[in-house]
């Protein structure tokens, strides 16, 4: 009884029916906190003492680079998850989960260039932080191409969740970059066992700004998640009934 | 909390940051819009498709499950 939890989510029309309603508060409620973090961010957190206004990039630096890497777990879990139990909604999952990641990485590697700009005064510098950041870039392409590469959909979701597994050997290294190296990129601001090193004044949108990405990753992954259910289940039954009664 | 800026122009110039400032958000807002409406584009093209596939199978009956 216990497990039939599992074994209803390995289903993909319980996940597509289920998750049905879920999709409209998670727009409203990831909508609302960007827009509000986005406003208090750029014109009523105060100016940086060092770094003036070009500082206001952080509000989407910071959650765009969370996101990036979280996303990363998210794909490996799950392809971890679809080898070992033989599921096949972990893989959609997976597979969903790679284009999503490859666009947050993009924004954080852009933004960050920009910003680098005029506070470091080079676009871009062959730093560990920004270095492993790109690789991670490479591997969500990876993940795409892999997808796309074999004709059997079975082979291509186990090639690409090993991929994703051999992948995670980066994400300690991201993390411990500005830690382990000498680099431009500044250490972690936010930390969760010490004093943050910013104040609450500039903290808030933030955190607003982190909570509405999350949100913002939940809806787009699962909406990317249910269009492939529909694409991989397009022979049932169930899915030939929702196609006649859609408009 | 106050607004930070002299004037609506003081806001868009931010001391000489603004062009990287706004830029950066313009990029990000773009590439979020694009994630969020592509999978509805699929899900929209998909339906249609199929829905194509259901109405051709309809006027041949015979061809069903010959694909």
């Amino acid at each position: 009884m216990a497990w039939q939890w599992f074994h209803r989510l390995g289903s993909p029309r319980w996940f597509y029916e289920k998750t049905n309603p879920w999709l409209p508060w998670l727009a409203i409620v990831s909508i609302s906190l960007i827009v509000a973090g986005a406003v208090w961010g750029l014109a009523f957190a105060p100016a940086d003492y060092k770094q003036g206004n070009s500082y206001r990039i952080i509000y989407i630096h910071v959650p765009a680079a969370f996101l990036a890497l979280a996303g990363y777990y998210i794909m490996a879990i799950s392809g971890a998850v679809g080898l070992i139990w033989k599921m096949k909604l972990p893989y959609m999952v997976m597979k969903s989960a790679a284009p999503i990641g490859a666009v947050l990485t993009f924004i954080s590697l852009v933004t960050g260039s920009i910003w680098g700009k005029p506070t470091w005064g080079t676009w871009w510098e062959w730093d560990a932080r920004i270095t492993s950041m790109l690789i991670l870039f490479f591997l969500y392409l990876g993940m795409i191409a892999l997808q796309q590469a074999y004709q059997h959909r079975d082979t291509a979701d186990k090639a690409s969740a090993v991929l994703a597994l051999v992948g995670m050997v980066n994400i300690p290294i991201i993390y411990k970059s500005v830690d382990w190296w000498n680099t431009l990129h500044q250490p972690a601001t936010i930390k969760f066992t010490s004093k943050s090193t910013i104040d609450p004044s500039m903290l808030y949108p933030l955190l607003i700004m982190v909570i509405g990405f999350y949100c913002f990753y939940a809806l787009v992954l699962l909406l990317y998640t249910r269009a492939e259910i529909l694409r991989r289940e397009s022979r049932t039954q169930w899915v030939n009934d929702l196609v006649a009664t859609s408009k | 909390m106050k607004f930070q800026f002299e004037s609506v122009a003081d806001f868009i110039v931010m001391n000489g940051h603004g062009p990287y400032v706004w830029a950066a958000y313009g990029i990000t807002f773009t590439a979020l819009i694009f994630l969020l409406v592509s999978p509805l584009l699929q899900k929209k093209a998909f339906i249609k498709q199929q829905q194509k596939l259901q109405k051709l199978a309809k006027a041949n009956p015979e061809a069903q499950g010959a694909d």
